[in-house]
């Protein structure tokens, strides 16, 4: 009895450490890149779809947008301050503002960003950092 | 114990009977409250309940024609609720109601009504430039604005909320219901414009309607 709970014992801990090993080892930067995605759902998709494709000529698309690749780690000011200005992506022309979301914190938009630059056949050679971020936004504070 | 066992066989009865959904040919529901009419036959009272249909409308659309009840006379439309400077749902609602444009546009007796909530930024010239941007026919598609309370009331009349808020985002607060209007103006169908799936049973329904009705 005894040895049988014992045999227990060792198996149900063998496969807690696999599972917890298997928890603990899932890439730091494939969990960012999660959580820019559900963040991406929250704040960006009503307007540029989940499958980051935007709506005509009204909302630009971020899936294989040459003005995304441009602005780079710029688009962490145009998600911190929104955009007034008309912008050409792909070529044609977008002229709705986009509001700005002060209350997204570096961190927030760090993961938004490696997720939009790494989604829907976008690809970026490195992952994006908090200072590059922090550095960008210290660039843009909107004038008091 | 009797007298409430009695009393719920009446009351479930009595609901049966009130909520007794009628159907067109195409099996799809005729939605809303009927409303009961007497009129007299042979010197006896008779009741006719009537289906709710849309009332008469005057709307002005992105082309300033003006878009009323004549305009859709005997021909199948959707109707909408929106506003383009919407921030949540409505680019998502715009979006799959694209989709069913797209299919149905070239049927002369199909239509499009996406009437604007917001009345002071959405003007027809704003509309003019959505539509443009938006790449759609002013012969199908009409995005009106007109007399703000009118607009709310008949928001009411397709059984779709709309009202002005000032806490909701952009200003608004409104549902992304897709209304589906026969040529009678019978509300057919009512369908989650932001839900891919739902939107695809609108087009199947929409389909089925324009076979048999």
């Amino acid at each position: 009895m005894i040895r049988q709970l014992k045999e227990r014992f060792w198996v149900w801990g063998c496969c807690l450490i696999a599972a917890s090993s298997t928890w603990s080892c899932t890439n730091g930067t494939e969990r960012q890149y999660r959580e820019g995605a559900q963040l991406y759902q929250t704040h960006c998709s009503n307007c540029h779809m989940e499958d980051g494709t935007g709506l005509e000529a009204l909302y630009p698309p971020l899936a294989k947008a040459d003005w995304l690749q441009q602005v780079d780690v710029g688009a962490a000011c145009i998600i911190r301050n929104g955009m007034e200005d008309p912008i050409v992506v792909n070529g044609i022309r977008y002229e709705m503002p986009m509001p700005p979301q002060p209350q997204l914190s570096a961190v927030e938009i760090t993961n938004i960003l490696n997720y939009i630059h790494n989604a829907w056949g976008n690809k970026r050679e490195q992952y994006i950092s908090l200072p590059e971020v922090e550095a960008a936004l210290q660039g843009c504070k909107p004038e008091e | 114990m009797r007298l409430i066992a009695n009393c719920s066989i009446v009351l479930l009865l009595f609901t049966a009977v009130a909520c007794q959904q009628t159907k067109g040919d195409s099996g799809l529901p005729i939605i809303g409250f009927k409303t009961l009419v007497e009129r007299q036959v042979d010197g006896k009272t008779v009741v006719d309940s009537l289906d709710h249909t849309i009332p008469d409308f005057a709307f002005v659309d992105q082309d300033n024609s003006p878009i009323t009840q004549e305009t859709v006379k005997g021909k199948i439309y959707l109707a909408d609720f929106f506003f383009t400077s919407c921030p949540t749902i409505c680019p998502k609602v715009k979006k799959n109601m694209k989709k069913v444009y797209t299919k149905f546009k070239d049927r002369p007796d199909f239509l499009i009504l996406s009437h604007s909530i917001d009345t002071k930024y959405d003007t027809v010239g704003r509309l003019a430039w959505y539509a443009n941007k938006f790449d759609i026919e002013s012969s199908t598609w009409h995005l009106l604005t007109g007399d703000k309370a009118a607009l709310y009331d008949i928001a009411a009349e397709y059984y779709i909320a709309a009202l002005e808020s000032p806490d909701a985002p952009g200003g608004f607060d409104h549902s992304g219901l897709v209304a589906l209007v026969d040529r009678q103006r019978r509300i057919r169908g009512l369908y989650d414009g932001t839900d891919p799936e739902k939107m695809k049973e609108l087009e199947e329904d929409l389909a089925l309607l324009f076979q048999t009705e």
